[in-house]
């Protein structure tokens, strides 16, 4: 494969990874105080997350490192033309994480409470800014950005609650297996909208026929994600996991699709590329230290596989 | 005031503040590795003790090193897209890689640890948070050489008006980031050891009060608890501050070849001189010493900015390339004073607190005055860090890459004056709220004092637990 394209499909993989990982994240974060009755099924939902919420966050940062390295114009157009949505993303990751990582050192009840709304407010924020503006990249209307955004979001929040129906037991789980449903009920119908507007505007409907893999992937993605919804339904907390997963790296494979060859207006992927020195050189790392990266995070999901149940607190 | 001048605000106040909390996650991080190595080693409680009261304040302080640094990771793109657009090629493969081999390691490990206490074997946790500790040091590394680059491009070509790389190996082994990677990480030792010698003095103070009967002896299970770790600050930071001077003086040479308007608006130097002297106040003069420093060579030619400003306008066409000079003077002298005293006051307290030889005698107490001295060892390098900063990039103006592209060509032609202010209050106002919280619940950590522990060695998991039974996750220092 040509590097460039190799680079593009590099930045689609990291996001996607970003998308799967940190989505269940997000989820989590604005579940939390749905899910919980107590103080130690707070801890017990948001124990989930506990160990990986930064290595997961680290996906988006390598996205948009690697970006600016392979693509700089995209980065730059990408962030600038969406200056005030970043922001916004940035306040949301920037109280999403303190609260995470404050909650448990926090001494009075009321500095708690700030931590959660923290980390409630910053799991919407980006679980919906994104969704808004890769929407808004693509179609370039503010109706597609609303629709993008609450797609995002309640898949987010359907993600997360299949998540935690996966890794807790005990009340906790059956209300998250309660939230996925209705969660869903929002989520399906939102990708399928959402997704229906995959290929570019000025392509559809000529862009159907053109892109029939594109359509092949959205159209997967929602049905997935219906069968992730029966998986919950029946229990089966693993599998209904991998589909809600399979669902999101199969939209964003659309989504990337879509975007290729000119992910940003006017500008084309051969013209945002960095040179074939720079690709060759990052290629070479890359490959060398993908795999131990993948590895050992994969490593620190199997030491904290365990359910977690409430602890008397 | 345009959209410029507040972009260059953004910058300065987003990165300063990122750069507080990054000297004691490197330094700090080190400094409980080791004491949990102790621990390790000697099964001493009180190891064990320490390394879980500074873990805690090194936690704290890590989520706002975390969260500051991902709007680094964002601004080039937001505010400088021109900037990014000429120099992705060259300065987004250090981030890249930045992010991919350090920021995952740390980011994975420091889970690892913080979660792992009880899960994982003694010796593979010991080893999560030196694999953390590597992973924030790598990332120094990386940062660090692509501002290098900022300083003294190299292993590039201007092609098409945007810089391409030529070789990777150069800008990784460029000079400037040789001297600034020893001089920055030795400077985060110093503030971090001196972190610790002030959370120390505080509380050596506060139980002398408490309790003046036993005179600085206070004994937690038969140890003078503070006593190790102030100790073990005492030779970080006296290390640290030699790496610091040698690193910096090797910058400053490197000035002389490479940024010679840096160095002569560090020293006030109007006109080019031979036998340069260097004023470390205005009004004292050492002769000879500037370009003794600069070259070794006592009677060396030093470049004066007048001078410096007449040839750069023949060469690069009419503009001012002076630098803001008295920021750039006495933020020089400001970063050399303040971080090396802190460096001499080390020394001091090693020679105070040495143990005493062949004597049966306890060993000597921390003079009831030194530990108040050592409250000043958290500002002072803290400021010297800072000023470091402030002479390395308002010296480096108008250039964001020297010789290459200025500052007022780096900046997003689309992005608005208004949308500037936005964010550039926004982030003010956040950071201000959440210094204030740091500064808190820091304070809390630190009079709470070390908590006693039970020192039963957490038992390997077994294999065989049942996957139904259910884990209590029971992170020891959070949640
Ligand atoms: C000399 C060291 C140094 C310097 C100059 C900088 N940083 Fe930093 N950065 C660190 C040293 C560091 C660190 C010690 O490695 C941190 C602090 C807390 C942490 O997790 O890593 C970090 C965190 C950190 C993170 C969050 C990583 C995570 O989520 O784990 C990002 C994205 C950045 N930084 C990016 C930047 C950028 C784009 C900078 C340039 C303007 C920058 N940093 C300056
Ligand atoms: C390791 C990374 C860097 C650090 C730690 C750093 C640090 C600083 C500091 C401390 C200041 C002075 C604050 C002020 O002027 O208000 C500053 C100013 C500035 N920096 Fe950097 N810098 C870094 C890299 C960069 C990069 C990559 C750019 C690219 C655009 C940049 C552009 C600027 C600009 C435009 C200013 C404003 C200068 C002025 O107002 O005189 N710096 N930086
Ligand atoms: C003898 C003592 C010192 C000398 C001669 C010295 C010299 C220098 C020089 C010449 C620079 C500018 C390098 C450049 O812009 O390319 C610099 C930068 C800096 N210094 Fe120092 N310094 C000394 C002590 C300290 C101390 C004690 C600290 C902090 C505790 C410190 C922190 C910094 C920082 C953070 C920078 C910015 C990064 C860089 O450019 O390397 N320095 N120093």
């Amino acid at each position: 494969m040509e590097l460039t394209t190799f680079w593009f499909a590099v930045i689609a993989f990291l996001w996607t990874g970003y998308f799967v990982l940190e989505g269940f994240d997000f989820g989590v974060g604005m579940l939390a105080p749905v899910l919980s009755r107590s103080e130690a099924e707070r801890k017990q939902v948001l124990g989930t997350i506990g160990p990986v919420w930064d290595g997961n966050e680290v996906w988006l940062i390598t996205a948009v490192g690697a970006m600016f390295a392979a693509f700089p114009a995209w980065y730059a157009g990408l962030l600038s033309e969406f200056y005030l949505p970043v922001v916004l993303v940035l306040v949301g990751l920037i109280v999403r994480g303190i609260g995470l990582e404050w909650r448990g050192k926090v001494q009075h009840a009321s500095d708690r409470a700030w931590c959660d709304a923290g980390v409630l407010v910053g799991s919407a924020l980006p679980a919906f800014l994104w969704g808004a503006v890769f929407a808004d990249l693509l179609r370039n209307s503010a109706t597609a950005a609303l629709v993008g955004g609450v797609f995002s979001l309640s898949l987010c929040v359907l993600h997360g609650a299949v998540f935690v129906a996966l890794k807790t037991s005990g009340p906790v789980r059956s209300r998250a297996r309660r939230a996925a449903m209705i969660a869903a009920a929002v989520a399906v119908p939102a990708a399928a909208v959402a997704l229906s507007g995959i290929p570019a505007p000025d392509a559809a409907p000529a862009g159907w026929t053109a892109a029939p893999w594109l359509w092949a992937c959205a159209l997967a993605a929602v049905a997935v994600l219906a069968a992730g919804v029966a998986l919950t339904w029946r229990g089966r907390d693993g599998w209904a996991f991998a589909a809600t997963a399979s669902s999101i790296v199969l939209g964003s494979a659309a989504l990337f699709g879509a975007l290729w060859p000119a992910p940003f207006p006017g500008l084309t992927v051969a013209e945002a590329a960095s040179g074939p020195y720079t690709l060759g050189v990052l290629t070479w790392i890359g490959l060398i230290a993908l795999p131990f990266v993948l590895g050992y995070q994969a490593w620190s999901y199997w030491v904290f596989r365990k359910r977690l149940v409430a602890g008397a607190s | 005031m345009d959209a410029l001048d507040l972009a260059r605000w953004q910058f300065g106040v987003t990165t300063v503040y990122h750069f507080l909390f990054v000297p004691l996650t490197i330094g700090l991080g080190v400094f409980v590795a080791g004491l949990q190595t102790a621990w390790h080693r000697t099964g001493k409680e009180h190891y064990l003790r320490l390394t879980k009261f500074f873990g805690k304040l090194f936690l704290i302080n890590f989520a706002m090193g975390v969260v500051t640094g991902i709007v680094q990771e964002f601004q080039f793109g937001m505010n400088w897209s021109e900037y990014s657009v000429f120099v992705g090629d060259v300065f987004g493969a250090p981030l890249a890689l930045e992010a991919l081999l350090a920021f995952f390691l740390e980011s994975t490990f420091i889970g690892l640890w913080i979660f792992g206490w009880d899960k994982l074997p003694k010796r593979i946790h010991l080893a999560t948070i030196w694999a953390a500790v590597i992973g924030s040091n790598l990332s120094a590394y990386f940062i660090l050489a692509a501002n290098a680059w900022m300083k003294h491009p190299v292993g590039y070509e201007v092609v098409d008006g945007k810089a391409r790389m030529t070789d990777l190996w150069a800008v990784l082994t460029n000079s400037t980031a040789l001297a600034q990677v020893p001089h920055v990480i030795a400077a985060a030792f110093v503030v971090a050891g001196g972190f610790v010698l002030a959370v120390c003095g505080y509380n050596v103070l506060r139980e002398r009060r408490a309790d003046p009967g036993r005179a600085g002896q206070v004994r937690h299970g038969g140890t003078d608890i503070w006593r190790t770790p102030m100790r073990a600050a005492l030779v970080m930071t006296a290390i640290a501050g030699a790496v610091v001077a040698g690193s910096g003086d090797l910058s400053a040479k490197l000035l002389h070849e490479q940024q010679p308007m840096k160095l002569a608006a560090a020293e006030g130097l109007e006109r080019d001189t031979a036998g340069a002297p260097f004023s470390p106040v205005p009004g004292v003069e050492v002769p000879m010493l500037l370009s003794f420093l600069a070259t070794n060579d006592p009677n060396a030619v030093i470049q004066g900015t007048e001078d410096l400003q007449t040839r750069f306008e023949k060469q690069f066409g009419p503009g001012d390339y002076r630098p803001n000079l008295p920021v750039v003077f006495w933020s020089f002298r400001v970063m050399i004073t303040f971080g090396l005293s802190v460096a001499g006051l080390s020394v001091l307290g090693l020679w105070l607190t040495r143990k005493r030889r062949r004597d049966p005698r306890p060993p000597r107490e921390i003079p009831a005055w030194f530990a108040r001295v050592c409250l000043l060892a958290l500002p002072l390098p803290t400021i010297a860090m800072i000023a470091g900063w402030l002479l390395s990039e308002i010296g480096r103006q108008p250039w964001t890459v020297q010789g290459e592209l200025l500052t007022a060509a780096s900046v997003s032609p689309g992005v608005s004056l208004t949308e500037v202010a936005i964010s550039l209050a926004i982030f003010t106002a956040l950071y201000g709220a959440l210094a204030l919280a740091e500064v808190v619940l820091l304070v809390r950590y630190v009079k709470a004092g070390p908590e006693p522990v039970a020192v039963t060695p957490p038992a390997p998991p077994s294999p065989r637990d049942s996957e139904d039974a259910g884990a209590r996750l029971q992170p020891t220092l959070m949640y």
